[in-house]
């Protein structure tokens, strides 16, 4: 699936964007996060803190038990600071 | 930037035309924020904020413009502009667009100092809890 990722996310890993090919038995929006962290250091820094995450599966907010179903693109970002 | 889109909402025949305009603020040497979206996902966003206070409130237009990339301090960020047959309906749907759209819309900002540094801001639970009021 395609990963997106945005701010001090996107910092961390090092990339805005890549295509993965997650495990058969990730179901969810926060198995694919728990997989992550063990892709590289700074998957395993960026995405150590569940708490500070939020997710979009296909553009559409979601939360961390979220099933990704026939999502395509999920985007990993920090809490939102626009206005 | 939206002056165009403000006086268009003020001749729609309404009594009303609310707007709120947030700006850059000089915060202990900042000289300019840099505003990140997710194309696609950002204006889809804006767009149902705008659905949704048309649905809860009696409006006769609304507008909602954001910047995007480096805007230096003292410069517009966000300008928001609601037009009604009454005051009530257009201040109260100003205050539901910003707050949610603090809350709800992918932006990111991170902030750029007079010594070089860049700091990402932290999301604020008071933004929160303003935006929890619209629930």
């Amino acid at each position: 699936m395609k990963l997106v990722y945005f701010a001090s996310v996107r910092e961390a890993i090092g990339l805005s964007s890549e295509d993965r090919d997650v495990p058969h038995d990730t179901r969810t929006v926060g198995d694919v996060v728990v997989w992550l962290r063990g892709q590289s250091a700074e998957h395993g820094h960026a995405l150590n803190d569940l708490s500070r995450l939020r997710f979009a599966l296909d553009q559409n907010m979601v939360t961390a038990d979220a099933l990704l179903a026939d999502g395509q693109e999920l985007a990993i970002f920090p809490p939102v600071t626009g206005g | 930037m939206t002056e165009a889109e403000l006086s268009a909402l003020a001749g729609i025949g309404g009594g009303a035309l609310s707007s709120f305009t947030g700006i850059v603020r000089d915060d202990g040497g900042v000289t300019a924020i840099e505003l990140e979206h997710y194309p696609g996902m950002t204006e889809a966003c804006l767009s149902r904020l705008i659905e949704a206070a048309t649905a809860r409130w009696s409006l006769l237009g609304a507008v909602v413009t954001h910047r995007v990339g480096i805007v230096p301090v003292g410069d517009p960020v966000v300008v928001i502009g609601v037009a009604s047959l009454h005051r009530a309906e257009a201040l109260e749907a100003t205050a539901f667009l910003i707050d949610r759209l603090k809350t709800e819309a992918p932006f990111w900002k991170r902030e750029h100092y007079v010594d070089g540094t860049v700091k990402w801001v932290e999301a604020k639970s008071t933004d929160d809890t303003r935006s929890e009021r619209w629930a």
